[in-house]
């Protein structure tokens, strides 16, 4: 123990004589599933750690970070930031979340936060973001713009988060328009743009006038955009992907979570949680809303608005499962203003009534 | 002008020796161009990328978890490649080797222990091999080049390694998420030293030595390179070519199926869709850079894994692409293989002259 | 299935199959020469990243093109270098150019990333493209479409109808006799793996202006080792190339417009297909002598060193 100690003080010794002060600010350190400027959902995490940066200053150093880590590979590089000082440290993919849990172990005095997982412990948080709103109003939207009722859902694995925002799309569109339908393509990768494209040209082949994308690349908005669809971006604001077919984004929007989180950090307040915050909170948006007419803005607006305080609640019933006959009380989840509960959402299995694709199993 | 190439009588044990150090000396100043054009301190970030991950006890522990599945599949293809074998599929032996040691802590959650663990490697092994004896028998069957056979089925046990991981074998109380469940503590190789290198590690340098003594006091290292370097005397001697490309598939894929359970049941703890990060790729570079000699493979497999080290610490100090491991690990092959070229040949630069005088020319002729 | 519908899946399928028809024909040349060059990844990844950044810079997607192929040019230099004049194992030196390739591109690459680049525009002749189903397919498609086949057609005349080409194809089945018939076989097979590297770019370049039209990270994704595989899937021969091309490239859009109509397959089994066909491919033309004989080239791989 003695040796690891000397070594450990002589490695961040060495690692920190390249110019850091003397009375350390608080080190915050990033770890990345992809490259810190993918346009996607890494760089929305990085976006995130500069306005730590910026909205705290002096008191904390938030400039390193780690990207492009892969899942299989990722226990060593979180070691090393937390070898390297790092007194909190956000690990943003699923696929970290094992990883996080054992690093955390060797030091407890080094706070985790995990991203999208489900596994805590007293120095490890999770985070998580309610992108199932922005998808309810995402599914208004697609309704009341798209002619031919059909939209194009172009997605990566069929995890809960996926299938939530399914789900919820399909609600929301529903709420405007019972009979809308989808067509759901799964690319198996977060982020292939060839195979996304390929995905989004196959899909508008088929008749879809709305794309929706729950992968990272601007692949399938331009494509929309070659075809003189609409489409919605993913992770960040893609309209300059497609300045006519852009109708929003679903934004994700981490700063405000990483600032409060690295500032209970410095007043000695942080805790072990989950967190999982939606519009309320602003760690997502639906924006900017382009290309639309201005009742379906207004629309829009209307919906993130009830969904902030609560009035609206986009699981909330009567929701029925999928199934081959009409919905019933056998197929019923929720009945008439009852609102699924967070843990069935977080372990989602199953696609509301309406949309005929089988789910892969 | 001209490069020619004059071959030597016979190796030179200079060279031998110098080339990989000119090969590193080499890359060492390339990538301090590098490092100076893009701007950053040239001096400190040699010093991050070679030698900041030696100074401390975690790193080191880092490295020698990295080297491990190098060695054991480093040394598999030195010994294929020596007989002129060319499995370049090792990465999907590794794959299918995970995949079958993990089937007993899949289907039998309940069961550990030494013998358990035991029987996992074993069935690790014979997964490799199974699979690297695909190739082979293409090849002594139809006489089909396994190099490309052997790199095509990289692709397949990959993605069935994704459909397994992800599908039938995930885990039943991760939310429909892939990868399977963490096996439990006694379905896991020991961990001998510091708290995270396993016995695997001893595998692994057990199995090198074990190669170099095969290789250089035995009947079956003897034919494994004299196959190799002169095939048609293999013949003569009655040495089984056929016979030879199979053990060497063999040998190679067991070990590749070996570094892939010892990865599953060392630092994984579990089978996910994807359990290697190219180690069946970077151990064809280690086998050229540890000239094909087991205990070479040992010392390149430290040069490789501490480039990787390096990139991440590269990363998180300097905020430079992680890509420079690779670019530093393609040189470094490139400087290698280019230098590797003097052991066997003198180099010599010949100015493209004008009808050259006869009796210069009778000279050259009888040099 | 309707006919927009078909015409769209079509013109899906020949944007898929392009960057692969042009990698793999020029691997087919280089292989032809007797050399194995691995390294096709990588060159299409320096092609595709430098054929961004060129296009973006100058504003003009043709220069993004060329730039590319100058890129893939480059890189085949560094790896004909290294094997024919330093007579260094071509498997390993093929994967060292993989590495060195994509890597390199990566670390040029960082501060492209993600930016949106110019495209190439599709072709419109009035009268011809409006044809229903086959206008847009064979008068309606980007234009370098168009210099794919004609690749394909000009390889095919250049290796057989040839003496240029006789000599390449001579010097991967014999390297000995053409060197004694006094063939430069180092220069032969120079310049025989730079057209390779040219195409690799090409494909590359393709890749980022026309298909994704911008620059990610590692978006190669393979093509460079399937372009290998449909070489010999091909058995060298540029024709069952382009053949190969197009399946390949409709087997990953199949897979998807299957999705699509609600018929779920496991993912992995389609995406396993290309390389078990091609391994199903090898063995057939190994087994039959004849075959084997007559397209692959004999000294594939080999070393040569020319002695006095």
């Amino acid at each position: 123990m003695n040796k690891l100690l000397v070594a450990t003080t002589a490695a961040c010794a060495l690692a920190l004589s390249a110019g850091m002060a003397g009375a350390a600010p608080l080190k915050a350190c990033w770890v990345y599933v992809g490259p810190h400027n993918d346009g996607g959902y890494s760089q929305q995490h990085d976006i995130g750690r500069q306005a730590v940066a910026k909205a705290l200053g002096d008191k904390v150093d938030a400039s390193t970070y780690i990207e492009n880590v892969p899942e299989t590979d990722s226990e060593r590089p979180i070691r090393e930031l937390a070898q390297k000082g790092c007194q909190i440290i956000f690990t943003t993919s699923f696929g970290f979340m094992e990883s996080t849990i054992k690093v955390a172990k060797d030091f407890p005095n080094v706070k985790f936060e995990h991203a999208t997982g489900f596994m805590t412990a007293p120095n490890v948080s999770t985070y998580n973001i309610r992108w199932y709103e922005g998808r309810y109003v995402m599914g208004q939207i697609a309704a009341k713009v798209s002619k031919k009722g059909l939209a194009g859902y172009i997605v990566s694995f069929p995890i809960p988060e996926v299938i939530m925002g399914i789900d919820a799309f399909m609600l929301g569109a529903q709420s405007v328009n019972p009979n809308f339908k989808i067509k759901i393509v799964w690319v198996n990768s977060w982020f292939d743009p060839g195979k996304e494209g390929d995905a989004a040209n196959v899909l508008i082949n088929q008749g879809a006038d709305i794309l929706v994308q729950h992968t990272d690349s601007p692949a399938p908005m331009q494509a929309a955009e070659k075809a003189g669809i609409h489409a919605f971006g993913q992770s960040s604001d893609m309209s300059r992907f497609g300045p006519h077919a852009h109708l929003a984004s679903l934004i994700d929007n981490w700063g405000p979570y990483y600032i409060k989180e690295v500032q209970a950090v410095l007043d000695g307040t942080w805790t072990s949680h989950q967190a999982w915050e939606g519009f309320k909170t602003g760690l997502v948006e639906v924006a900017p809303l382009q290309n639309m007419p201005d009742d379906v803005k207004a629309m829009a607006e209307d919906t993130i608005a009830k969904i902030k305080s609560g009035a609206l609640h986009p699981f909330q019933g009567p929701i029925y499962k999928q199934s081959t006959g009409m919905p019933s009380k056998e197929t019923e989840v929720v009945g008439p203003g009852q609102v699924i509960d967070d843990k069935t959402l977080l372990g989602l299995n199953w696609y509301v009534n309406g949309i005929d694709d089988k789910m892969p199993q | 002008m001209r490069i020619e190439l004059i071959r030597r009588p016979q190796r030179s044990a200079r060279m031998a020796v110098l080339s990989p150090l000119i090969a590193i000396a080499l890359t060492v100043v390339a990538g301090f161009v590098i490092f100076a054009a893009n701007g950053v301190d040239p001096v400190g970030a040699l010093y991050v990328y070679f030698i900041e991950k030696l100074t401390a006890w975690w790193s080191i522990q880092d490295l020698i978890v990295k080297m491990t599945p190098l060695i054991l599949i480093g040394v598999g293809l030195s010994l294929s490649y020596l007989s002129n074998t060319w499995n370049i599929g090792a990465e999907g032996q590794l794959a299918a080797g995970a995949i079958a040691g993990s089937v007993l802590p899949i289907y039998f959650p309940d069961w550990g222990g030494p013998l358990v663990v035991t029987l996992m490697l074993l069935m690790g092994i014979l997964g490799g091999m199974a699979y690297g004896a695909i190739p082979a028998l293409l090849k002594t069957r139809f006489g089909t080049n396994e190099i490309l056979t052997s790199l095509m089925l990289v692709y397949v046990a990959d993605l069935v390694l994704d459909w397994v991981a992800r599908g039938p074998w995930r885990n039943p109380a991760g939310y429909n998420f892939p990868n399977s469940r963490q096996f439990s503590d006694n379905q896991l190789l020991p961990v001998i030293a510091g708290q995270h290198v396993t016995v695997a590690t001893v595998i692994a340098l057990v199995v090198a030595v074990a190669a170099w003594f095969l290789l250089g006091k035995t009947l079956t290292g003897f034919r494994i390179r004299v196959l190799g370097e002169a095939p048609r005397a293999g013949a003569f001697a009655g040495f089984s070519r056929n016979r030879m490309v199979l053990v060497a598939f063999l040998i190679s894929g067991g070990l590749a199926g070996l570094a892939g359970i010892c990865e599953v049941a060392g630092p994984l703890g579990q089978l996910r869709i994807s359990v290697s990060p190219g180690y069946g790729f970077t151990a064809i570079i280690v086998a050229f850079l540890g000239r094909l000699n087991p205990l070479g493979v040992i010392v390149a497999s430290f040069v490789l894994g501490l480039s990787y080290l390096g990139g991440e610490g590269i990363q998180s100090t300097y905020h430079l692409s992680d890509q420079i491991a690779r670019v530093f690990q393609g040189m470094l092959l490139f400087f290698v293989l280019a230098c590797d070229t003097m052991i066997f040949y003198r180099v010599r630069i010949v100015s493209t002259r004008r009808a050259p005088p006869p009796a210069a020319e009778a000279v050259r002729e009888s040099a | 299935m309707s006919l927009p519908e078909l015409q769209g899946l079509l013109l899906t399928i020949i944007t898929a199959a392009t960057p692969l028809l042009f990698a793999a024909l020029g691997e087919l040349v280089t292989e032809r020469s007797g050399v194995l060059n691995l390294g096709v990844e990588g060159m299409m990844a320096v092609g595709a990243v430098i054929g961004f950044i060129a296009g973006h810079v100058t504003g003009l997607s043709v220069v993004g093109v060329v730039a590319s192929v100058v890129a893939g040019m480059a890189m085949a230099a560094l790896f004909a270098v290294v094997t024919l004049v330093f007579v260094a194992n071509q498997v390993a030196s093929g994967l060292a150019l993989t590495l060195f390739g994509l890597g390199l591109s990566g670390l040029i690459g960082d501060r492209y990333v993600s930016i949106p680049g110019l495209s190439l525009e599709r072709i419109h002749i009035p009268g011809l493209t409006d044809i229903p189903l086959v206008g847009p397919l064979i008068f309606g498609e980007d234009p370098l479409v168009y210099v794919a086949v004609a690749l394909a057609i000009a390889v095919s005349w250049f290796l057989f109808s040839t003496r240029a080409g006789l000599i390449v194809r001579a010097t991967g089945d014999n390297h000995v006799s053409a060197h004694a018939l006094g063939y430069d076989v180092i220069r032969v097979r120079f310049l025989a793996v730079i057209f390779g590297g040219a195409c690799a770019g090409l494909a590359g370049g393709y890749l980022s202006i026309v298909y994704s039209t911008q620059w990610i990270p590692n978006m190669t994704a393979g093509r460079g080792w399937i372009a290998i595989a449909l070489v010999v899937f091909g058995t060298w021969l540029p024709g069952r190339v382009v053949v190969g091309a197009v399946l390949f490239g409709a087997i990953s859009i199949l897979q998807l417009n299957a999705q699509g109509y609600g018929v779920s397959l496991p993912p992995q089994f389609l995406n396993a297909l290309p390389y078990l066909t091609t391994v199903v491919v090898l063995v057939i033309i190994s087994r039959n002598r004849t075959l084997l004989r007559v397209n692959t080239p004999a000294c594939l791989g080999q070393a040569f060193v020319p002695d006095r």
